[in-house]
């Protein structure tokens, strides 16, 4: 096994004048020094953006193609350069340190605000101004109706945090070029094989899907970071070629990884919110921007559209208009982190229902419930083109009043002002869109009656081993200790599309259904001949056929008779397996409402979570075990967002200042409270499962639940905004702002 | 980055302003300066090993000095490259007061920034090895500039016995005075 180190732009913005790479390739136990200029020669084309606006119907944009290496410019701060191939990681390191890249550094941007300045320094020369694109939800025309005659109008303007996913597993790749077979093999950390091979073999390497096999086993976390395929993912396999089929391998340092894994959110909105003088919504509008970094990658444009489509969330919002552009800036490119836009989304009507409130004199839970969409108004049509098929908004937050003891809430916050602590608590409502794309699952049994899930969908944490196997045990009447499950590797699946945007349980789950369905329908003929039946009198119940004359045949025995060799059962064919499919059309809606109450030290700023209850909507829970632990995860995260994690360029230079958890704050054990979690199971109408996805609540509901209780606690202070993170330097900061103020007031 | 600092020199301010414009006593006071060659009028490239936090790299860099008003003070732009170690460049203004006859205190106001693997791997790291830098050289600067030690009497005096010496009481034959 060779091993490979990364040679990274130090610049957010530079020429690549030369590089010389004569003295790397001379250093002990080098293989390979791999260029830009090289990938050019061969012929390697780059990473495209999986879709774009203008692929659904909108506007044209800039869409990039992310070469493996840079060649003539470097666009962020950890932009690939060079890639060196060596006997030993240490050697590789050593020599990735003597490649000598003459860079002539060019004025960057590294934040939204400065990219959309008239005169900002271009990403992309055929990109101006650094708009890449832009997608539009509404009606312009009504809304501005709606706010010229509304009596009371409430602003904001938000940033959303730009976050790194820290899978505890980071990306890592071996390639494997086999001569003799003209086959690449590449064992990857991905959240999506089979994407990963589509991105390299029609756009990198330019060769047949047959000619490729992608690797990818129960990998330690994704959260849409490992969505799709990366620059290493084809360098890995190029060197492995370069290096006469030696297998190369690639992991990053921790700080590699923040630097060059996709990021998440990065958004600033403007959003405004008209309402009457009873807190009654009639007009919500949104101008908004996304960073997409240096590329358009992956889903990037996934985020674009979802952070402006749900920004109606559960409310009647009678009008509608929203904008959201991509801008590209001098750092890494940005993509779908857990929830991808729907947190975005949330945060903007939370935030906005509960300035609102304030404004109005109206409890944060009063004006909420004047504006659900009512269970009777089911199914929604949304402005954005959603049609909501079930929920009841009402009752999720009066229940989850209920367990957040809202009744001793003014005891709590006497006791905590006795302790010169100030308590605050927030609501978070949303709902968001489960499931993407059609997919693929198999059921395959074997001559000893067992069967094996052969799944499109990909289990990175997700406990998909155990939910699936539990349903085709139910379902067929199979033990599930004996039930094997198999994805990750596209010689073993025949095609699937993995695991993101919440989709397995529906599309994962349904078409598993389908395929359970047809293998009981195929191997019926065979149960009515070993029992001695028609086929029409057949019936099946967990796992057993009957027939008309009462004979019982388990489907574990009638799968071994489909292995028979030869004689009569042999003529009804050899095998027994099925696939079934399922879609999007219609996604599921999980909802969810999120209630946090914090106690902050004015002293430090210190934020302190002192309870956490949530109630989410998840239709019917497939496994309730698995299902909290996606909930206490995403909770977590989001969390972590709030008030912790940001990663921050320098707006000067466009340098990583947070590239190490020295600098990037991740949420601790010691930070979380024990979360107080229930299910609604407002089944979903449109899916025979009833589900509704769970893997992204935390993340969307968690956020503004944390920040409002934040806002509620400090606005006594005068305190009616702050951009998460809410760390304790800012808190601290904006109260002692805030008492200078009233200091020279009072004078 | 900002570092802004005093210094007590133990020289009058002409001596102080002539070692700062030294480029022996500079090598031998930028902590792990490797070379530092006059390449113009006020202007330098030198080479330095630094360690910041895990990072070792040899930076190549240059030194300029400009707004000169001797003896008094004058400012300094710097920059180096370090490779993938990363880069690094900024400022520096220095001002000598003196203070009384035989001292000088130097004021020191600089603004840096960093750039690559060195701006990653921590603002404390690196804020951290910018001081202890700082510090490290006005430490050996302040060396360099103690007065010679003043004649005396008895010159053996002052001489750390021999081993010889110790044992036997006596000088030993080579330390004789001639």
């Amino acid at each position: 096994m060779a091993h490979a180190a990364l040679v990274l732009s130090p610049y957010a913005h530079a020429r690549i004048r030369s590089i010389d790479t004569a003295q790397a390739l001379a250093a002990p136990g080098v293989l390979a020094v791999l260029t830009g200029q090289d990938a050019r020669a061969e012929g390697l084309g780059g990473m495209p953006p999986l879709f774009m606006p203008e692929d659904m119907g909108g506007p044209k944009g800039h869409r990039t193609y992310r070469p493996l290496l840079a060649t003539d410019r470097a666009r962020c701060v950890g932009d690939r350069v060079a890639f060196v191939v060596a006997e030993t990681p240490a050697q590789a390191r050593d020599a990735a340190e003597l490649v000598e890249v003459d860079y002539e550094p060019l004025d960057a941007v590294a934040s939204l605000e400065d990219a959309m300045r008239a005169d900002a320094p271009l990403v992309w020369d055929e990109a101006p101004g650094n708009r890449c694109c832009m997608v539009m939800y509404g009606d312009a025309v009504a809304t501005d109706a709606a706010f010229a005659s509304a009596p009371h109008v409430t602003r904001l303007k938000l940033q959303n945090n730009r976050l790194s996913a820290n899978s505890i597993e980071p990306r890592g790749a071996i390639g494997l070029w086999n001569e003799a077979d003209e086959q690449y093999t590449l064992h990857t950390s991905s959240q999506n094989p089979h994407g990963a091979r589509s991105m390299l073999c029609s756009h990198v390497f330019k060769v047949p899907e047959t000619t490729m096999r992608v690797i990818s086993p129960d990998v330690g976390g994704g959260f849409g970071m490992k969505a799709d395929a990366y620059p290493e993912d084809g360098l890995v396999l190029w060197a492995s070629r370069r290096c006469g089929g030696r297998p190369v391998k690639w992991i990053p340092t921790r700080s590699e990884s923040l630097a060059t894994d996709n990021h998440g959110r990065d958004q600033l909105v403007e959003a405004e919110m008209a309402l009457d003088r009873a807190g009654r919504i009639l007009g919500v509008r949104a101008r908004s921007a996304h960073a997409f970094g240096a590329y358009v990658v992956s889903a990037a444009v996934a985020p674009l559209n979802f952070a402006i489509r749900f920004i109606p969330s559960v409310y009647d919002v009678p009008a509608f208009h929203g904008v959201n552009v991509g801008v590209f800036t001098h750092t890494s490119p940005t993509g779908p982190y857990r929830g991808a836009g729907r947190p975005e989304a949330a945060y903007v009507m939370e935030r906005l229902l509960d300035q609102a409130a304030n404004e109005l004199g109206l409890e944060p839970a009063a004006i909420r419930e004047r504006n659900f969409i009512r269970p009777e108004q089911m199914p929604y049509a949304t402005h954005t083109g959603f049609v909501y098929d079930s929920g009841d908004f009402g009752a999720l937050l009066d229940r989850c009043l209920d367990l957040s003891d809202e009744a001793g809430l003014a005891a709590r916050k006497a006791d905590s002002r006795s302790r010169g602590l100030l308590r605050g608590r927030g609501i978070g409502l949303f709902i968001e869109q489960g499931g993407i794309f059609n997919d693929q699952m198999s059921l395959r049994f074997d001559p000893g009656g067992t069967v094996t899930i052969v799944a499109g969908t990909h289990s990175h944490g997700q406990g998909h081993a155990t939910v699936f196997a539990q349903l085709v045990s139910e379902w067929l009447g199979v033990p599930f200790e004996t039930v094997r499950y198999v994805q990750g590797d596209t010689d073993k699946v025949p095609f699937g599309r993995g695991t993101y945007a919440a989709r397995s349980s529906m599309i994962g789950g349904c078409a598993l259904r389908m395929a359970a369905d047809r293998i009981i329908e195929q191997a019926l003929p065979v149960a009515a001949r070993m029992t001695g039946n028609e086929p029409a009198g057949m019936s099946f119940d967990r796992g057993i056929y009957t027939g008309a004359n009462g004979k019982q045949v388990t489907l574990a025995e009638v799968a071994r008779a489909h292995f028979i060799k030869a004689g009569p059962m042999a003529q009804l064919g050899a095998g027994l397996q099925a696939t079934g499919t399922w879609n999007t059309d219609p996604p599921n809606f999980p909802n969810g409402c999120h209630i946090c109450e914090v106690e902050i030290d004015p002293e430090t700023g210190h934020v302190h979570i002192d309870r956490y209850s949530a109630v989410d909507d998840i239709g019917r829970a497939l496994n309730p075990m698995i299902c909290k632990g996606q909930i206490q995860g995403g909770v977590a995260q989001g969390i972590g967002q709030a008030l912790h994690e940001h990663l921050v360029y320098d707006r000067e230079s466009g340098q990583l200042v947070t590239g190490s958890f020295m600098d990037y704050g991740m949420p601790r054990a010691d930070d979380l409270p024990s979360f107080d979690l229930r299910f609604a199971k407002v089944p979903c109408t449109t899916n025979p499962l009833g589900v509704k996805a769970v893997g992204e609540a935390g993340t969307i509901g968690a956020p503004p639940a944390v920040m409002n209780a934040v806002l509620d606690a400090l606005r006594p202070l005068g305190i009616h905004h702050l951009d998460m993170p809410a760390t304790p330097l800012k808190v601290w900061t904006a109260i002692r702002e805030a008492s200078d103020m009233a200091r020279t007031h009072e004078r | 980055m900002k570092i802004s600092n005093q210094q007590t020199l133990p020289v009058p301010r002409d001596d102080a302003w002539r070692a700062l414009n030294d480029t022996a006593i500079l090598q031998a006071c930028i902590p792990g300066c490797e070379s530092l060659v006059c390449t113009g009028v006020d202007s330098y490239e030198l080479v330095v090993l630094a360690a910041i936090g895990p990072v070792k790299a040899r930076f190549k860099g240059k030194l300029a000095l400009s707004n000169k008003l001797p003896p008094e003070s004058y400012e300094l732009q710097f920059e180096g490259q370090g490779g993938v170690a990363g880069h690094g460049k900024g400022q520096a203004a220095v001002r000598l007061e003196p203070t009384a006859d035989q001292q000088t205190v130097l004021h020191y106001a600089a603004t840096a920034t960093v750039g690559g693997k060195i701006a990653q791997i921590g603002q404390r790291l690196v804020d951290m090895a910018a001081q202890r830098m700082a510090a490290d050289f006005f430490r050996n600067f302040n060396e360099q500039l103690q007065p010679a030690p003043a004649p005396q009497a008895d010159p053996e005096a002052s001489r750390p016995a021999s081993l010889w010496a110790r044992l036997t009481g006596k000088p030993a034959p080579d330390e004789a005075a001639p």
